[in-house]
């Protein structure tokens, strides 16, 4: 294919314009604004001030450690997943029909499940009605209420919807595995367990780090929706998240470079993230067919 | 649930079977609560919240739509929803075609680049935007709100348009320009029709993020009038005397354009989720 020099350019121009806007410049603004404070009317220039008072802030503390506390879910979805996959791929009646019933929770919209769910949670809601009449009302609890189990319940419902993805994303790899692996493996003997260990996992590694990160990356910065719709950060501060933090700090109380210095931090984490994901890909398939 | 009893009896397969049931009715549950709640009154769903219900009430539905503030919210989702999709895949398809079919300095970095951009969480990104929306008069626009979905889906749409376009095998190409046609008319007259299933994909999946957003939606549309579907649903939570039967009606209506469009494009959907990951 023949074309001028510039010409890529042209057609690349209006996506880089796009993102400068949304993300290049939207970056060293919040570079700047996270060492400035309005003082007077005027913002000033105040160092590290911003960041030395969220390490001091036991509402951004408790953030971070929520956020963190949320990562045990990941190896959960993946092993559920993994799990559910599997027993797809090996035969099960009406699996077409199970495929698509476990992945609609994917599909619906945070706002609206996170709202069923607080129903379905609340101190007189379906859940605790349900163990009273099945004789377990001792396990009727105040699962939205209490600051000992709201963060739990809060990262069930995040499993119930993320999960279905992981059990697309592994089915359809499965699917694509040269059935002469697995019969090779029947022919050597091996049992079930051997059979997943030496034949999916390996398989499967490269969809259960792409699903692990996404995963992670979930946990720490894209769960405001299920937090916002379900608890609002509450009871106390019990299910504060960063980026909770970051939406009331800017948006409710007014402060908003102590919310650019916590935004920082969650891109920190980001770029971490992003380093870790391009090390693991290195010298895997991708760009050298090009 | 009455399946669980028969876990003992049942080995291996039939094990399985009963897990993933139960893993399906877990699945299904939320939902089938949501849709019969819907269609009961205050007093039924007090008296019998799990049941279905005994006679069908359709007055949850009028009191969903009273007042005609579930229509504006509705239309402003669909107003963001087409804009923003419509844009970010005119946008994308461009950058693709340069990035599929052309060769130029710092290809392999801006691509990469691209790629690491879709992990950044728009809670990043929200107050220094905010600063520049207010600056240039487009918070509580449109506009503003379209613009920054666009900036946000380009990466994910890029790549994936990309990956399409790869595919499109060089014979095609190379017999166009014997015809003598121009760079821009084969990408608009062969690449284009050729990745209609790709571009389904896209609208699906990227529609869904849309329709489903919530922060930026909250932080840039603060106009009672421009508020979309999501925000009026999150507001609901605050109120202190929730009216149930009445609350699920309205998710369940908006709920229902994206189960239907997930019903009328699985195979493009999944498909799409699925070259993200796998190849």
């Amino acid at each position: 294919m023949k074309y001028k020099k510039w010409e890529p350019w042209l057609y690349l121009s209006p996506a880089l314009i796009a993102l400068a806007f949304v993300f290049a410049l939207p970056v060293l603004r919040l570079i700047v604004l996270s060492v400035q404070r309005k003082s007077k009317g005027e913002m000033i220039f105040v160092g590290a001030a911003n960041y030395t008072s969220l390490l001091k802030d036991d509402v951004f503390l408790e953030a971070v450690g929520n956020n963190l506390y949320l990562l045990i879910s990941v190896p959960i979805m993946v092993g559920v997943a993994l799990l559910l996959a599997i027993f797809l791929f090996e035969g099960i009646r009406a699996w077409r029909f199970y495929q698509i019933t476990l992945f609609l929770p994917f599909l619906l919209p945070i706002v609206v499940v996170g709202l069923v769910f607080s129903y379905i949670f609340q101190l007189s809601g379906v859940l605790n009605e349900f163990l009273t009449a099945i004789g377990l009302g001792r396990f009727a609890l105040d699962w939205l209420g209490s600051t000992k189990l709201a963060l739990p319940t809060v990262m069930f419902v995040v499993i119930w919807k993320e999960v279905g993805l992981g059990v697309i994303l592994f089915l359809a790899r499965l699917m694509s595995v040269e059935e002469e692996l697995f019969d090779a493996a029947k022919i050597d003997g091996a049992n079930w367990w051997e059979m997943q260990w030496h034949i999916t996992i390996p398989q499967l590694s490269m969809a259960i780090e792409f699903f692990t990160i996404i995963s992670v990356i979930t946990m720490l910065s894209w769960v405001f929706n299920y937090v916002f719709v379900i608890t609002a950060g509450g009871p106390g501060n019990s299910t504060m998240v960063t980026e909770l933090y970051v939406y009331l700090q800017g948006f409710r109380y007014n402060q908003m470079n102590l919310a650019a210095a916590a935004s920082m931090l969650i891109l920190a984490v980001t770029i971490i993230i992003i380093f870790i994901q391009f090390r693991l890909r290195e010298g895997q398939a991708g760009w050298e067919e090009f | 649930m009455r399946k669980a009893e028969q876990i003992p009896s049942l080995m291996g397969r039939g094990a399985r079977q009963v897990i993933v049931i139960l893993a399906t009715l877990l699945s299904l549950f939320p939902i089938y609560f949501m849709i019969v709640s819907a269609f009961k009154s205050k007093d039924a769903y007090m008296a019998n919240k799990w049941g279905l219900p005994t006679t069908l009430n359709f007055d949850n539905f009028a009191t969903a739509f009273s007042g005609g503030k579930f229509y504006l919210r509705f239309a402003n989702s669909i107003i963001l929803t087409v804009g923003a999709v419509g844009i970010s895949l005119m946008i994308a398809c461009l950058a693709a075609y340069a990035f599929a079919r052309m060769d130029f300095r710092w290809k392999r970095s801006l691509f990469n680049l691209f790629i690491s951009l879709m992990i950044v969480a728009p809670v990043v990104l929200i107050v220094p935007l905010f600063v520049t929306m207010v600056q240039w008069n487009l918070v509580n626009t449109y506009q503003g709100v379209i613009f920054i979905y666009t900036g946000l889906m380009l990466p994910f749409s890029t790549y994936l348009m990309t990956n399409f376009f790869r595919t499109i095998p060089r014979e095609i190409v190379d017999a166009a320009l014997i015809d003598g046609a121009s760079n821009f008319s084969i990408f608009w007259r062969i690449f284009m029709p050729l990745s209609a299933p790709a571009v389904m994909t896209l609208i699906v999946v990227n529609a869904l993020w849309v329709w489903n957003e919530l922060l930026i939606a909250l932080v840039f549309l603060q106009k009672d009038e421009l508020k979309t579907l999501m925000v009026g649903i999150a507001a609901l939570r605050s109120r202190n005397y929730v009216d149930i039967p009445a609350t699920m009606a309205g998710l369940l209506i908006a709920t229902i354009p994206i189960v239907v469009l997930y019903l009328f494009s699985q195979k493009y959907f999944i498909r799409g989720l699925v070259s993200g990951a796998v190849k």
